[in-house]
């Protein structure tokens, strides 16, 4: 490759999008199909036959059917999706500000030698705190109120996403930004095309490892004290003894873990690799 | 000493002339490879300060002197340094590693600051980084979430131009180096050779004044360097850049440049001065441009040993 005297002749878009669709194919192929659904099959299976075996009584150990009938209900008397709004909510505005702030936090201490000497050091401290620990704190201060669940969501990502944001500004190579400064950059050009841009790869993951963490510190949030909300679903199921409820409702949980993760984070990670090339090694 | 002789640049002169100009100064070295007489007669050695006064120099460093001071060490990176460029010309620095060369690039480039003397860049004093003196680094300074076309545009992005008009002259650049089919590949899709390729599309996209390049072939391999130095060669002649061009590689400042500035190491001085009157367009494999190269070497290496020889002497 690198001994090419003359441009080697690159593939067409046209190439590249049925490379592309080759890729998809290979991602569905049959047999992968096969493998996973006799997996899951299997799960389930096992799952009944426990239940029918009643080592446990029934309460305890719903079958895969009763949990879904649950499922049905929750979603049909609105319950579910009531919790969902819910839930969801406090995750947008409680994330959405963790972004803005760790951003900010992260981008003035990769900057700013002083500010990473400073403000730094804290954030490093303040990341090894487990976020639900914040949620003393933020009763006293917020009461039981939804400010108090947005804080602890706020301060269970913030962190990981300023020192992710900090790494970034820190990995972008020097020779970008002096090629910035060269052609007469300003400063806030070179952040706003250079700094934000070259952060992307360190923010892509930070990104994910805050909303996992944000994600997490607002269940056990909303398990603890807070009324609405998936966490909340979960504690009336345990209130009612309702274990297929419970069961129901992990499985939502699960469900819309996923999701982010298939919908946002990993998209965003492809799109990082491919124009990085970081996915070809 | 500077002992360099001048020749009228793009000369007319013809190729043999190397040895002739050079053993006017290096004496020492006048034993090797003899010169044919008959082009070496083409040449007329004239001052230096001649032809400077001829132009007035586009580059002025008068006595420039950078320290880099720690609480360990107080180290003088270059010492003393006087280079004049006139528009036009094609200037090489040579020097061993660490003697200071990408330092005095950097200095020219306003990236870096001089502890002391003056440097004027069209008479007036040089200040700071500006887009009429653009830097072709050596490595990694293209911007992997842009495609080519994109990085191409970006110093003309910021400049404010529009996107139009960054489009127009987009294409014209990446014409000139080749790269139109590629405009939308991105960085990590190039091969080494393409991405220096876009930088020199990038850096003369704004129109500098003065092109800086700090060993801009130097992580290349051996073919595609010699592609890269033909064509750095064939976009000059054409577009009459003037050209600041850092390299340790004799060959490449014998095949380039008009002139050669060999740079002694710790502290960084020049040490000599030797024009280069070679015929353009030049071929890297012909006698001349490769004796002419030996040349400098020779000056490079006496150097060397002259100030890094340790207490005992080589054994080798």
């Amino acid at each position: 490759m690198s001994s090419e005297i003359i441009a080697p002749s690159r593939e067409s878009s046209g190439d590249r999008f049925f490379a592309r669709l080759g890729g998809l194919a290979e991602k569905i192929n049959p047999w992968l199909i096969f493998r996973v659904a006799v997996f899951y099959l299997g799960l389930l299976l096992i799952w009944e036959m426990l239940y029918r075996a009643e080592i446990w009584s029934p309460y305890l150990f719903p079958s895969p059917s009763e949990v879904w009938e649950e499922l049905k209900q929750t979603t049909e008397n609105d319950l579910l999706w009531k919790s969902i709004r819910a839930t969801m909510e406090r995750l947008a505005i409680g994330f959405t500000l963790a972004f803005v702030v760790g951003m900010i936090m992260g981008v003035a201490c990769g900057t700013m030698k002083w500010v990473d000497q400073t403000l730094g050091t804290l954030v490093l401290g303040m990341q090894s705190l487990p976020s639900i620990t914040w949620l003393p704190l933020a009763i006293l201060w917020f009461g039981l109120s939804e400010k108090a669940i947005i804080f602890v969501v706020l301060m269970g990502s913030v962190f990981a996403i300023a020192i992710s944001a900090r790494d970034g500004v820190r990995n972008i190579p020097k020779l970008q930004r002096r090629a910035a400064q060269v052609f007469g950059a300003s400063r806030w050009q070179t952040v706003r095309y250079v700094t934000l841009p070259g952060m992307l790869p360190s923010m892509a993951q930070g990104l994910k490892l805050g909303w996992s963490f944000s994600w997490r510190s607002l269940m056990a949030g909303e398990l603890l004290f807070v009324s609405g909300g998936l966490g909340y679903l979960l504690q009336i199921g345990r209130d009612l003894n309702n274990m297929a409820l419970v069961i129901a409702v992990m499985g939502v949980i699960v469900a819309i873990g996923l999701l982010f993760d298939r919908l946002i984070f990993g998209p965003l990670e492809s799109w990082v690799a491919n124009r990085w090339g970081l996915s070809h090694g | 000493m500077n002992w360099s002789s001048v020749v009228g640049r793009r000369a007319s002169g013809s190729a043999g002339a190397v040895n002739g100009s050079l053993a006017a100064g290096a004496g020492d070295d006048l034993e090797t490879a003899p010169p044919p007489a008959d082009e070496a007669a083409n040449v007329a050695p004239v001052r230096d300060t001649v032809a400077a006064a001829a132009a007035a120099p586009l580059l002025s460093l008068k006595g420039v002197t950078k320290r880099f001071v720690t609480s360990r060490h107080d180290t003088t990176a270059i010492d003393d340094i006087d280079v004049e460029i006139r528009a036009g010309e094609f200037v090489c620095v040579v020097g061993p590693s660490g003697c200071g060369k990408s330092t005095l690039l950097n200095i020219v480039a306003g990236l870096d600051k001089a502890t002391s003397g003056t440097i004027t860049f069209d008479g007036k004093p040089l200040k700071g980084s500006s887009a009429e003196r653009v830097v072709v680094f050596q490595d990694a300074a293209l911007y992997p979430w842009l495609n080519v076309r994109a990085n191409v545009e970006f110093g003309l992005k910021m400049k404010g131009i529009r996107g139009k008009e960054r489009r127009k002259v987009a294409d014209r650049y990446l014409e000139l180096v080749n790269l139109t089919k590629f405009d939308k590949a991105f960085v990590h899709e190039l091969s080494g050779g393409m991405k220096q390729r876009v930088q020199l599309a990038r850096a003369l996209a704004v129109e500098p004044r003065m092109l800086l390049m700090d060993e801009p072939f130097a992580a290349l391999d051996a073919q595609t360097r010699d592609v890269l130095q033909a064509e750095l060669q064939d976009i000059w002649l054409r577009t009459g850049a003037t050209i600041l061009f850092i390299t340790h590689n004799v060959r490449e400042a014998a095949l380039l440049s008009d002139r050669v500035l060999v740079m002694t190491p710790g502290p960084g001085r020049i040490k000599a001065e030797i024009n280069v009157p070679l015929q353009r367009p030049r071929d890297p494999d012909t006698h001349a441009v490769v004796d002419f190269a030996a040349e400098i070497r020779k000056q490079l290496q006496h150097d060397e040993y002259a100030v890094s020889k340790p207490e005992g002497g080589y054994v080798i």
